[in-house]
């Protein structure tokens, strides 16, 4: 009996898998462990630019570049994990900036290729599905995919996911730091976080261009309108950045929620996932409960440390892909910015 | 007058049977001077900021009650307007007694018959007859999904329904947009349906005087779609 016990623990051991995911698709950089499901580490850094700019390519990577080992020290370390014990090296294919891709492919590449393990080229945005399906335990959502290069509503059907809306234009979360910009708000921790909290201060409702084309949304027109009347609205008093913050909330995640259940009625689905960085606006997921509570549905979401990119979010996903028995050939190890 | 007539519409929604919580709005069933009709009500969504959702709900009960007028006026199929109220934001319309969404008609096509290409092509041709006309009519619809058009019982008419995201435009990008908001739904709706979506655009083309600046946008919408930037 003792010894059947012992075999049979040896040999659930060894049908384990882990899978360490490098990410680094935008200006995060992360690399986190997997053990079927469950998560054994997951450092991040991020790349803050000054307020009023943005992140370029060039110089992301280099930050990417020069932190990659200490977090892979890092989520190891945390793991309490030697190389050996690793199945699988995945890594993010895409989309996202071209020179962060790269710099973060060819360690993982690297790596795989030092400790003699198989290689995988996973989706960024299947990561962040699987991710929120991992610790949401949501069954069959329609997903809204929010971040600051995608706005998406995603269903699966037929074996497949499918996008049901998105953004004709540019990313809801472009938008929310486009704005940042403007008014020169912190990049740190990151705009979207800083907006938020400005926003709760805000009281008074400014209008601003509301635009949704069936399940699909527009934001530019709220961006140039904003641009162009924000300092003249600050100047003559007309209204706070509190204001401005709160309201420019108050209309992109309407559009967004309104867009989510188009989609809900249209798929008769009584599921919300909500994933990406803009998926952990506090705000954003109230609304939605609210919608979803009115509806008879449930609202799943997660906080920053899943929402946000991450290293985890990539294991999960090559974790999935592992087990279905793909791997990515070396010649084959390449990225895509779209 | 407008507070009394609002009173009614409450009291008879609340003896009314729910048919259908659409998109945006609650669906009843009820009789309107002796004809079957439906009451879409817009109800208030709490989740957004109330001065924003009395904005949208005003302009698009305006907007569905407009558009339907525009089309019935010119032959295109739609619900006939009864009766709206504006302060409870409900649009009395025709039942279109014994009908099915496109979207049904088309799973369950797909569902039972051996060749549902050729069975749907008809339909599709409909489609681009009538989303044709609507267009020479500047009508853009908004929110074209095969849950949006109605097939009467046993019959091969279409019905438009469902207008409240629609405006008047006579530019070619914005019948652009609309085309491509319905060949997305249409396409993730409904799976392995790139030729008949094809048929429904070769329709449209033959039956729209304006079709050639139309599609030439929808070509540019498409690109757009895939270059987006996707950082993030
Ligand atoms: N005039 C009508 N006759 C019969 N059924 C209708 C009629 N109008 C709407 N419906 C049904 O109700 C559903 C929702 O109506 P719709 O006008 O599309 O509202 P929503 O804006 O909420 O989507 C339609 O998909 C259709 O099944
Ligand atoms: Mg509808």
């Amino acid at each position: 009996m003792c010894s059947f016990m012992l075999v049979f623990q040896i040999i659930a051991k060894a049908a384990m898998t882990v899978v360490i995911g490098f990410e680094g698709s935008a200006n995060k950089i992360g690399i986190g462990i997997i053990r079927d499901g469950e998560v054994l580490s997951n450092p991040r850094r991020t790349y803050i630019t000054p307020p009023g700019q943005g992140f370029l390519p060039s110089e992301t990577a280099r930050h990417h570049r020069a932190v990659i080992l200490t977090v892979l020290q890092e989520a190891l370390e945390q793991a309490g994990l030697k190389p050996a014990d690793v199945d699988c090296v995945a890594y993010t294919k895409g989309p996202g900036m071209g020179a962060p891709l790269v710099t973060v492919a060819l360690v993982a590449r690297t790596v795989a290729q030092l400790w003699g393990k198989p290689l995988l080229g996973v989706n960024h945005c299947i990561g962040h599905i699987e991710m929120g399906r991992l610790i949401t335990h949501a069954d069959n959502p329609t997903v809204l995919y929010v971040s600051g290069g995608n706005t998406q509503v995603i269903a699966y059907s037929e074996r497949r996911y499918r996008i049901f809306g998105e953004t004709i234009d540019i990313a809801v979360g472009n938008c929310l730091d486009r704005f940042a910009r403007v008014i020169k708000i912190s990049n740190d921790p990151s705009p979207g976080y800083n907006i938020e909290q400005m926003a709760k201060k805000g009281s008074q409702y400014v209008e601003l261009p509301y635009t949704v084309k069936g399940m699909d949304v527009s934001f530019s027109g709220i961006l140039s309108y904003i641009e162009e009347a924000a300092h003249k609205m600050l100047e003559s008093g007309q209204c706070t950045a509190e204001d401005l913050c709160f309201s420019l909330q108050e209309t992109l995640f309407s559009m967004l929620v309104e867009i989510t259940e188009r989609a809900m009625a249209h798929c008769g689905s009584q599921e919300v996932l909500i994933v990406g960085g803009v998926g952990c606006n506090l705000r954003l997921q109230e609304m939605m409960g609210v919608m979803c509570k009115e509806r008879g549905a449930k609202l799943f979401a997660t906080d920053e440390r899943f929402c946000i990119d991450n290293g985890a979010m990539i294991a999960q996903a090559g974790w999935e892909m592992f087990r279905s028995g793909h791997v990515t050939e070396l010649p084959d190890s390449w990225i895509t910015q779209r | 007058m407008a507070e009394e007539s609002s009173m009614a519409a409450a009291e008879l929604l609340r003896q009314a049977e729910l048919l259908k919580q659409g998109a945006e709005a609650r669906l009843y069933r009820a009789v309107f001077l002796g004809r079957p009709a439906v009451v879409k009500q817009r109800f208030p969504k709490r989740y957004r900021h109330p001065v924003l959702d009395e904005r949208l709900t005003h302009r698009r009960t305006v907007q569905e009650v407009r558009s339907i007028l525009r089309c019935r006026k010119a032959g295109i199929s739609a619900p006939v307007v009864y009766f709206v109220d504006y302060t409870s934001h409900c649009i009395f319309l025709e039942e279109i007694v014994g009908s099915v969404t496109v979207r049904d008609h088309i799973a369950s096509t797909q569902e039972t018959h051996p060749n549902p290409e050729r069975e749907l092509e008809p339909l599709a041709d409909g489609m681009g007859q009538i989303l044709a006309r609507m267009h020479d009519e500047d009508v853009i619809h908004g929110d074209l999904t095969t849950s949006n058009m109605l097939l009467r019982s046993g019959a091969s008419d279409l019905v438009l329904i469902d207008f409240g995201l629609s405006y008047i435009s006579a530019l070619p990008e914005d019948k652009g947009v609309d085309l491509y908001v319905l060949e997305k739904a249409f396409l993730s709706t409904h799976p392995n349906t790139e030729a008949l979506f094809d048929k429904l655009l070769k329709s449209y083309a033959a039956a729209s005087k304006k079709s050639p600046a139309v599609i030439k946008k929808l070509d540019e919408v498409r690109l757009r779609g895939r270059k987006r930037s996707m950082v993030g």
